[in-house]
């Protein structure tokens, strides 16, 4: 079978899986909801896994396969702002690429490992067909996100995801904070979206096209033909209008508020749309975009920075927190502020690798925490836990994994896309010794509070409340046989990549047909830019010796008995608050936009009530007086006239009424005088 | 033979009789028989003139009165119980609606 041909259709299962639990799941028992939703996404993976291969099979310059299954949108001719005549046609079209397959396999099976996993963790939970069908319909919107063939049906996942991010993080609607949270989420995507809308607007002014192939080659040609030039303004005007759609749906600075509240969603949601795929559709739209950054080094210096400093800044939160799902909220921030920084460096392969690798001990940490917080019967105050590692010992281990690999172990996943990174970040052209000192500070807050994470849940004396302690128990197998698969992904995942003076980087290599450079570096360049293996090493040996100082300090920290926690924060009381409350970010922003807007919304309201309903209210009042004389009118001079006559002649007919008594008999009385007087009158004249 | 002028008196008198009723007594009832009374005055001036005048006319005449006499007692009684169902009362001064 080609199953190249077939790619349409990965998407198209977790959709059925969606309509089938969507619409019947109320009436399905909850073994046939799970099995449909994980099977769905099986089925998805295996098809995805069964292209890629045979895409690897191919020629290294062929590997690029597009399925156009139909002309799905046809508005008309139009034309570029180059004067280039086009017409707008969108096809309903999927592309698999080195980068797509790599995100189509990372999404589908961890994908799937996730679905597995909430079969055990959400059992439990009312709606359960809801929360699966809600998933399939999230792997559904990803899947057109990664597969698709331009940039429409990109913008159509983007905002699916975020539709099934909405409604999954406001899956316990009943809860206020769930509710808000799942608003805000939505509302600063939007913003986000504002900008990935214009940069695909301006893309298809430009370009006269959206399919990701066809606007690459209008670059390459129009390179080429030196129409087009590196720092050119319609280049950084698209770069930075992505950027901030990146921003919004892969939460950087400024928009990278929503997802720590995100948290308020499902565990196994956070695992897989908070931490593994959604929020990194960002940076595979940056990476699918290179060869318009290629052209911008100036916004690639704006996504450096600001991914570097989201990393800082978000680390810096995550130090103090106490909600495990919190810190690892912000440490998935801070990851993700790494990637841009690799893409804003032009190591557009170290990004993506660093996406594959996170997705996997991210996952793993995500659903180990969720493994934690359901034998704690949905406690997630870290500072309740301690001394759980011989309670829920497979649980333990896996997140001790994912807890190195995070942390820049070597051998472990982490620890070679995190290097290349930061070898990336200060050796690359576009690099600065700025941004690997920056990233390297980062690292070793990584691996502090993710060993404070570690030790305060797993170590140390027992502080959880006596009545819970009793009920501690392992996950079932369900959920501790996805752990286990991400823990060995954890610490394979790397070996692909492995830096220039270990072997060959194949990761690297796969990915080389998509991020080609649009034009010929100078080779001089290229060559400077080649540092010494020995530079590399030294390097990642000060990273990985100040993730070491990280571990040390947590460790003697919160495994032993220690009181330097509570002395620190009381010595540095100020930014200790500071840093527990994030910053202020929420606080700022609500004075900035959210009260502000709310303030537009009572002003308009005021008008309404004021202005508007103040000329309905004036209008009816008119009414009312002008009908009060009206009324006047009618009652006085109208009905006064008709008054007057009958009481005229009431008045001038009073004597006559005097005759009238109503007796009968007066009645019969007077004819009897009458007829006596007839006949009186009669008998006169014949007398 | 009985004179004329006999029967013209007891006319007379029992028409007055029935006028005075008519004018006088307050139950309709009696009003209604002292019409009754009138209307037999009348037969009787009748019946002495057809017999005084040897001609039936008087006679037949007699017949007519005595069955309007007897439709009149039966609209008139139906009157004056459709009255005392809306006024639960005889007295002809208590039933003084014939006014503006």
């Amino acid at each position: 079978m080609n199953f190249l041909d077939l790619i349409w259709l990965i998407p198209l299962f977790p959709a059925a899986g969606f309509v089938i639990n969507g619409l019947f799941g109320k009436r399905m028992p909850k073994a046939a909801v799970g099995t449909i939703a994980a099977g769905a996404v099986l089925v998805s993976f295996i098809f995805a896994a069964a292209a890629v291969y045979q895409l690897s099979q191919l020629p290294e310059h062929e590997r690029s396969h597009e399925v156009k299954v139909y002309e799905w949108i046809n508005a008309g001719p139009a034309v570029t702002t180059g004067g280039q005549a086009t017409r707008f046609v969108v096809d309903w079209g999927f592309l698999l690429d080195p980068l797509s397959s790599v995100m189509v396999l990372v999404v589908t099976g961890i994908g799937f490992l996730i679905h597995v996993y909430s079969n055990g963790y959400m059992w439990e939970e009312d709606g359960f067909y809801r929360f699966f069908a809600y998933l399939n319909l999230f792997m559904f919107s990803m899947l057109t996100l990664i597969l698709g063939n331009n940039y429409v049906m990109m913008f159509i996942g983007w905002e699916g995801v975020g539709l099934c991010s909405y409604l999954l993080i406001g899956y316990y609607f009943l809860k206020k904070s769930a509710g808000d949270a799942a608003k805000k989420a939505f509302v600063v995507n939007r913003v986000g979206d504002w900008g990935l809308a214009t940069g695909i607007l301006l893309i298809f002014a430009t370009f006269g096209s959206l399919d990701f192939l066809k606007v690459g080659e209008a670059i390459k040609a129009g390179v080429a033909a030196g129409q087009y030039h590196v720092g050119q303004p319609i280049f950084i005007g698209i770069a930075l209008a992505l950027f901030v759609g990146a921003c919004g749906k892969s939460a950087q600075i400024p928009l990278y508020v929503w997802l720590p509240d995100a948290m308020e969603g499902p565990t196994p949601v956070s695992a897989l749309i908070h931490a593994a795929t959604m929020v990194t559709a960002g940076v595979y739209m940056v990476a699918r975009s290179n060869w318009i950054y290629q052209l911008a080094p100036q916004a690639l210096a704006v996504v450096a920075v600001v991914g570097v400093l989201t990393a800082l800044f978000a680390a810096s939160i995550g130090l103090v927190q106490n909600d495990i799902k919190r810190v690892l909220a912000y440490s998935t921030v801070s990851q993700l502020g790494y990637m841009f920084l690799a893409l804003g460096v032009g190591a557009f392969t170290a990004g993506v690798f660093h996406l594959m690798t996170h997705a996997f001990f991210k996952a793993l940490l995500f659903l180990g925490s969720g493994s934690v917080i359901h034998a704690m019967h949905h406690e997630q105050d870290m500072r309740k836990m301690g001394a759980l590692k011989n309670k829920i010992p497979v649980t333990f281990w896996t997140m001790a994994i994912g807890t190195l690999a995070i942390a820049g172990t070597p051998g472990l996943a982490g620890f070679f896309s995190k290097d290349e990174i930061l070898w990336q970040a200060f050796s690359s052209e576009h690099g600065h010794f700025l941004l690997w000192l920056l990233g390297a500070i980062v690292a070793g807050m990584t691996s502090f509070y993710m060993f404070r994470l570690l030790f305060m849940t797993f170590f140390g004396e027992s502080r959880v409340d006596p009545h819970t302690e009793a009920h501690i128990h392992e996950s079932p197998k369900v959920m501790t046989v996805p752990l286990m698969v991400l823990a060995v992904g954890s610490v394979l995942a790397g070996y692909i990549g492995l830096p220039k003076w270990l072997g060959p980087n194949l990761f690297e290599h796969w990915l080389e047909p998509v991020f080609e450079p649009v034009q010929a570096v100078a080779a001089a360049g290229e060559e400077a830019a080649h540092h010494s293996a020995g530079l590399e090493i030294g390097m990642a040996a000060v990273s990985v010796a100040i993730a070491v100082i990280g571990f040390l300090i947590a460790y003697t920290t919160y495994a032993k008995k220690s009181d330097r926690a509570a002395r620190v924060s009381a010595q540095f009381k100020g930014l200790y608050q500071a840093l527990l409350n994030k910053w202020y970010v929420d606080e700022l922003y609500d004075a900035l936009w959210v009260n502000r807007a709310k303030d537009l919304g009572r002003g308009l309201w005021r008008f309404d009530s004021k202005i508007v309903d103040g000329l309905v209210n004036d209008a009816a009042v008119g009414t009312v007086q002008s009908a009060v004389g009206s009324g006047w009118w009618d009652r006085w001079i109208v009905d006064g006239v008709v008054r007057f006559a009958g009481g005229f002649v009431k008045t001038a007919s009073w004597p006559i009424r005097l005759s009238e008594t109503g007796y009968t008999q007066n009645y019969a009385l007077v004819m009897i005088f009458g007829v006596l007087l007839l006949v009186g009158y009669v008998l006169w004249g014949t007398l | 033979m009985v004179p004329i002028h006999h029967y013209l008196l007891l006319g007379a008198a029992l028409f007055t009789i029935g006028v005075v009723g008519v004018l006088t007594r307050r139950n309709i009832m009696v009003i209604l028989m002292s019409i009754e009374l009138m209307m037999n005055a009348v037969n009787i001036n009748l019946i002495a003139f057809s017999g005084r005048l040897g001609h039936v006319a008087g006679q037949v005449f007699a017949i007519f009165v005595i069955t309007v006499a007897a439709a009149e007692a039966a609209v008139g009684l139906g009157i004056v119980i459709a009255m005392f169902k809306n006024k639960e009362t005889m007295n002809i001064n208590e039933i003084d609606l014939m006014k503006w």
